[in-house]
């Protein structure tokens, strides 16, 4: 079905849809392609035909607390975009799919598993010189039924985090090294956010989110490559438990991706606090 | 109490007031980005001075501030991203109502423009990058004033 992603040798290769794949299945009733950037114009100003758009502030996010969308809204959502419990997401994005991954780590809250990243994202399809289009899709309204929403296997909180660091745990900060050393404290071209200290959960290991991209076309790097990198180089056992981080938990999650499915991780979590969240915690321990 | 504007700038503010439905402004701001015109050959070309290259803005915009014979201030904009649709809307706002103001004006503009302009399609890494690129301009107009 992806003989490009197949020879990568990953863990979960049915989790990465090609561009390919994409271009011939965009319109089957049982798939759904949605696009989720940070800009929320560029869906807007042309997306791949058949695409929706699901917007990670407004659709995917508590409008009042720091928290997601309960299970009703989640329902809403699927309604809305004319998915059932078979229909097959497939997310793409700009930004090598940073929001991508959100979405897809925020649908795996709701157990929706049938879900898969485009390869490549927003700017493979381009370079492909690809179609787009501005024809928003109509999809007829479904009832889409979820469960309550499950965080436990693939998010982490901040009593956790410390509990794991505490035991000596894996962390992943995918962070700029400016930002691991506490020499800056947003990402370069972004506000500060807030928080109030600077540095990194002590033991985590820094390794950028974008080390898992070939730059070129935004795909992800071979199993090779990865295992390289995260296995290798920086000594992560896919056997433990692992927990990544960054500013609010989207750039961590194009991590948490990789390791999970790319690299078949057993128990890899996600902690979307993330720095905004511990550089503002009283008492807890912070390494620089 | 709301900001004096130019009444170019103003007519371009007002007009967004007039859409509170998000989809429509989101029309209105493509519309502006599909007119984009870039920064014309006589004036720069590539390689892009870095000297004229907005800070902060992710989507590697540049901007240009030519002194016309009548005092005014002419602007001519590049933004190299090509996903960058929201820098080209906002480079086409700024150039169509502060292009023909004089220097003072202009180095007035408050750069909160931009949360007027864009509302709900403002993200928090692209608020700031929009926002320099107001910066940038007044820096090009307080320079033109030699301050």
């Amino acid at each position: 079905m992806n003989p490009n992603i197949e020879q990568k040798g990953y863990a979960h290769p049915e989790v990465l849809a090609s561009t390919d794949w994409v271009a011939e299945h965009s319109r089957d009733p049982g798939v759904r392609v949605i696009e989720s950037n940070e800009d929320t114009l560029l869906y807007a100003s042309g997306h791949v035909p058949g695409a929706v758009h699901v917007d990670w502030t407004s659709d995917l996010n508590d409008q009042v607390r720091r928290d997601y969308i309960t299970r009703e809204g989640f329902e809403q959502l699927m309604s809305r975009l004319g998915a059932t419990a078979d229909t097959t997401v497939v997310f793409y994005g700009d930004k090598n799919n940073w929001w991508a991954c959100y979405a897809f780590w925020v649908f795996q809250l709701f157990g929706h598993t049938n879900a898969r990243v485009m390869d490549g994202g927003r700017v493979k399809w381009e370079k492909e010189n690809r179609p787009l289009t501005r024809e928003v899709p109509a999809y007829a309204r479904t009832e889409y039924k979820a469960p309550e929403r499950t965080d436990q296997p693939h998010r982490a909180f901040r009593g956790d985090v410390l509990k794991h660091m505490q035991s000596g745990g894996q962390l992943v900060d995918v962070r700029s090294p400016e930002e691991f050393a506490g020499t800056r404290m947003h990402m370069p071209d972004y506000p500060n956010e807030g928080a109030l200290r600077g540095g990194h959960i002590p033991g985590a290991k820094s390794i950028p989110w974008a080390r898992a991209i070939n730059p070129e076309d935004g795909t992800f790097k071979s199993a090779a490559e990865l295992r390289q990198i995260y296995c290798e180089e920086k000594r992560l056992s896919a056997g433990d438990a692992t927990i990544t981080y960054c500013r609010i938990g989207e750039r961590s999650s194009h991590t948490w991706f990789a390791l999970k499915y790319l690299l078949g991780f057993g128990d890899v979590r996600n902690y979307d606090g993330s720095w905004t969240e511990w550089g503002n915690l009283v008492g807890v321990p912070i390494e620089r | 109490m709301a900001a004096d504007y130019p009444r170019s700038l103003q007519s371009v503010l007002d007009t967004f007031e007039l859409f509170p439905d998000p989809a429509d402004r989101t029309n209105l701001l493509l519309g502006y980005a599909d007119q984009f015109r870039e920064v014309p050959p006589e004036v720069a070309t590539r390689p892009f001075d870095k000297s004229h290259q907005v800070p902060q803005c992710e989507s590697d915009a540049y901007v240009w501030a030519m002194k016309m014979p009548d005092g005014t201030l002419k602007l001519h904009f590049a933004v190299e991203n090509p996903s960058g649709v929201s820098a080209k809307a906002l480079a086409t706002i700024l150039e169509r109502s502060l292009s023909g103001l004089p220097a003072d004006q202009i180095a007035q503009i408050d750069p909160s423009i931009v949360e007027r302009i864009f509302r709900q399609n403002l993200s928090m890494g692209k608020g700031m990058g929009l926002m320099s690129m107001v910066e940038a301009v007044r820096a090009l107009a307080r320079r033109g004033l030699g301050t």
